[in-house]
């Protein structure tokens, strides 16, 4: 056998070849099920991108069936919640063309928003903790509801159940506590910082004294 | 002489604090109205304890804290609440803010104050408690509670308590004033401190600008073992980690705290406050403030009561509202401006700037970075300023915390020693919030998505939870079904006439005739004994006229007629056993004598011939048509309303109707 393939060095080199193809292909197909990948690690990657609103408006019920969809090909334009800058982020991570917003969604809002339900006028329906995605919206039958502020992610979901009306969304106040500064104006001269305030040297009357 | 080290980068800005320490620390007095903002402190707002219009005292808690990382707040003088609402408060952002606003009664009466001279009787942390409810915050300007920074985790030693005595920033004069009249109050501080902490060595950092105050330290802390250490004058030494490197040489870990260095750091105001709490029991109330800037007339300290507002304060030291451009909390490089005159001061007030607008000129547009390096040479904290600037203005988050923003101490060096007169600090303050923001949303999202997650999961399950119950009914049924199956075509009737049957031989087999008999017997019994209660009662009723006497006489009748009908079954029984060597034995059973009588009646039935069947039928009609003429005389008599003399004569009409159908038959079967 050795010697009739030493006579046909072809022979030889497709023997090697086949013998190495089939290895390989048996080791990669090894590979692909041992080492399988649950789920969809894109998905769960754009899911964390999505501002995790679950308010629909890009027509799919919740931030992760449409990070599922983005995965499969879906446009990266239809979050609103999520702003130009959700769309620049995914478009960072699937490397795509940034999009504008398709307005067809809903707009950016640019404040925040909180549900309320006006409680004298809630009759108990329980019809807008149904619709609550995020499980915000606390209450039973014939009793008061009452959302939890902290965990509202202002999705507008609970206004169109309501039967009586009761739901507004407030826009959040700014607070002490969510006051923060703003990046300055580089040609205003109202600069509150105290230390540009001076051209060095200029005060030095302490020096001079 | 200890050897000291330097840290990198700093600036050397005209320092301007002579003109505050020309005379000593003045008293500022009583302000018609005190404001005490419910935050003071870095971490959870005080909670309100006392009422409108609640009489307080001096010293007396107003607000508790919340949480660990939290102060209460105190009465600053004796008088009354006037009111808890929000004002404004010495905040760049210009909020309103809760406080509680106190009205003087000018009696200045203290509440009872319980000192502990002898504090090493203490253990370390009943001492902390009382820090934490003198409500002591570092009073150098960032207000973190002191509590919480003495509170050392188990496990980490301390080498080092660093007291500090810097006061780099220009014009602030607060605590040279202290070290030159409260020396010894400093250094009994300190020892308290070093009570609590245990640290190798107990050291008090003061810049070389400060001679006075350096030698009245030294010689107050003769012989205590705490040594003053003397270094050169730069911007900004007293920044806690900067200090930490000057006198120990160690570089404090970039989001570390000074401890995991063996360091802990407190500030000479702080110190005091913490004398005058566990020595004499007073809580904090007033503090050292340096009134300065070229807009007073006469600039100097005050030891002003918390929550005196500034108006006041800047009156007694000549305030020239006309020269003043601005009205700046703190220093020149850290300070910002306060949004009115009428804020309060507050545990963290350690200066009040009033400068002419010739003093501390608006800045020069900011031009382009020219990429010279002078704000990498003088960051203090081995930044790199211009390239984080960079990052800033194109909103690169990321790069951002990679090159250390959140280092920065906003010190504010960078911004000075900048020749573009480019605000970077203010970049830098930008920056940060908005990361600090995204961070905020993006835990949120995080939050929601558990929670969205968490529900569509329970969502599902319930639906699984359904469509399992439904399957185990479903197999319930079927199996039942086919159980039934042998007994398919037979009368639904016949087959719960079995059941019933089945049913009755059970109880049957289970209690015999004796059992039977004791049970009418116990029937009788008891409802004798419910009868003589009712009547007990009922007698009861009548004697107090009470208005149930009716509804309890109908009781009484009821349980008479049961007891009756109990004693007829009773008897009904015997008698029917003393017959029991009859032959009819089934008969106990009523279902099946029932039947027995209805299958008999239609067998009989099934037996007449048609004649004889239309006889019997015929008298039942006539029967029946007697009696609902009686019926209706007796309504006739009775004068019942319309509507039922109708119906009966109605009724009268169709039974005559019938009888002649009848009779018809009856003829025709005997015809037949």
């Amino acid at each position: 056998m050795i010697d009739y393939l030493l006579q046909y060095p072809l022979l030889a080199a497709l023997t090697a070849l086949v013998g190495l193809a089939t290895a390989f292909g048996a080791l990669l197909g090894y590979a692909a099920v041992r080492f399988k990948t649950e789920g969809n690690p894109i998905a769960d990657e754009i899911n964390n991108i999505l501002p995790q609103t679950q308010c629909g408006q890009c027509g799919y019920p919740g931030c992760r069936p449409y990070a599922e969809a983005i995965a499969n090909g879906e446009a990266i334009n239809k979050c609103p919640p999520g702003g130009e800058a959700g769309i620049q982020a995914l478009a960072d991570l699937l490397d795509m063309e940034p999009t504008p917003l398709d307005s067809e969604h809903g707009d950016v809002k640019t404040v925040p928003s909180v549900a309320f339900i006006r409680e004298a006028e809630c009759i108990g329906c329980t019809k807008c903790i149904q619709a609550c995605p995020v499980d915000a919206i606390l209450g039973a039958a014939k009793q008061m509801h009452t959302v939890i502020t902290s965990e509202c992610t202002g999705c507008d979901l609970c206004v169109e159940p309501c039967p009586v009306d009761c739901i507004d969304m407030i826009p959040q106040q700014e607070s002490m506590q969510t006051w923060h500064w703003d990046l300055p104006n580089p040609v205003s001269r109202s600069v509150d910082l105290i230390a540009t305030d001076s051209v060095p040297g200029d005060v030095s009357q302490d020096r001079a004294a | 002489m200890r050897k000291v080290f330097g840290f990198h980068g700093g600036i050397h800005p005209p320092e301007n604090k002579h003109q505050s320490v020309r005379t000593g620390i003045a008293d500022a007095g009583l302000p018609p109205e005190l404001i005490i903002p419910l935050s003071q402190h870095i971490g959870t707002p005080a909670g309100v304890v006392v009422a409108v219009g609640q009489h307080v005292l001096k010293g007396q808690v107003i607000a508790e804290a919340q949480g660990f990382v939290s102060v209460p707040k105190h009465a600053p003088t004796s008088g009354t609440i006037h009111a808890i609402e929000e004002r404004l408060i010495a905040h760049s952002s210009g909020h309103l803010a809760p406080c509680i606003v106190i009205v003087p009664d000018g009696k200045d009466e203290w509440i009872e104050c319980n000192g502990t001279p002898n504090y090493e009787t203490l253990d370390k942390p009943a001492i902390i408690e009382l820090i934490r409810h003198a409500g002591i915050a570092g009073m150098g300007g960032a207000g973190f509670p002191s509590s919480v920074k003495l509170s050392v985790k188990a496990g980490t030693t301390i080498q080092t308590l660093i007291i500090n005595g810097t006061e780099c920033e220009p014009y602030i004069t607060a605590d040279d004033a202290m070290m030159r009249e409260r020396a010894d109050q400093i250094i009994e501080g300190a020892k308290i401190l070093r009570y609590i902490i245990a640290p190798q060595e107990t050291l008090i950092g003061v810049e070389d600008n400060k001679p006075e105050g350096i030698a009245a330290l030294r010689a107050a802390a003769e012989g205590s073992g705490i040594e003053i250490v003397e270094f050169p004058t730069k911007y900004p030494s007293g920044g806690e980690k900067q200090l930490i490197e000057i006198l120990t040489g160690k570089q404090v870990p970039s989001g570390g705290l000074p401890s995991q260095v063996g360091v802990v750091c407190q500030n000479i105001g702080s110190t005091v406050a913490i004398y005058e709490a566990v020595v004499h029991g007073r809580p904090l109330i007033s503090r050292v403030t340096t009134v300065t800037g070229d807009a007073v007339r006469e600039p100097q300290n005050f030891q002003v009561l918390i929550g005196t507002p500034m108006r006041y304060l800047l009156a007694k030291a000549g305030y020239l509202p006309e020269k003043n451009s601005r009205l700046i909390m703190g220093g020149p490089m850290m300070g910002f401006t306060v949004p009115d005159i009428d804020v309060p001061i507050i545990k963290t007030t350690n200066c009040i700037l009033a400068p002419t607008e010739k003093e501390l000129p608006r800045p020069p547009p900011a031009q382009a970075c020219i990429r010279c390096g002078m704000c990498e040479q003088a960051c203090p904290a081995s930044l790199l300023p211009q390239q984080l600037f960079w990052f800033a203005q194109g909103k690169e988050f990321e790069k951002l915390e990679q090159h250390n923003l959140f280092d920065c101490i906003e010190c504010g060096a960078c911004s000075y020693a900048c020749p573009s007169n480019i605000p970077l600090v203010q970049y830098y303050r930008a920056s940060k919030a908005e990361i600090l923001q995204m961070r905020r949303d993006h835990e949120k999202a995080e939050a929601s998505r558990v929670r969205f997650e968490a529900r569509q999961q329970r969502i599902e399950q319930a639906g699984a939870d359904k469509e399992a119950k439904r399957a185990a009914r479903k197999k319930v049924a079927e199996q039942r079904a086919l159980a039934s199956g042998a007994g398919a075509g037979e009368d639904p009737i016949q087959a719960a006439i079995e059941r019933a049957q089945a049913k009755k031989a059970a109880q049957a087999g289970a209690g015999n005739d004796e059992s039977e008999l004791e049970k009418l017997e116990k029937t009788v019994v008891s409802a004798q004994k419910r009868l003589t209660t009712a009547s007990a009662k009922l007698e009861e009723a009548k004697a107090q006229n009470s208005e149930f006497v009716e509804a309890l006489q109908t009781g009484v009748d009821k349980t008479r007629e049961k007891l009756a009908a109990g004693e007829q079954a009773l008897a009904a029984y015997q008698a029917s056993n003393n017959h029991a060597s009859a032959p009819q034995a089934p008969v106990a059973d009523a279902a099946q004598a029932a039947i027995a009588r209805a299958m008999a009646a239609r067998q009989a039935e099934a037996a007449l011939s048609p004649a004889e069947k239309a006889r019997a039928d015929l008298t039942k009609l006539q029967q029946r048509l007697q009696k609902t003429h009686a019926t209706l005389i007796q309504s006739r008599d009775n004068a019942q309303e319309e509507k039922v003399i109708v119906a009966l004569e109605s009724t009268v009409a169709r039974l005559t109707d019938k009888i002649r159908s009848a009779e018809q038959q009856l003829q025709q079967a005997e015809n037949a």
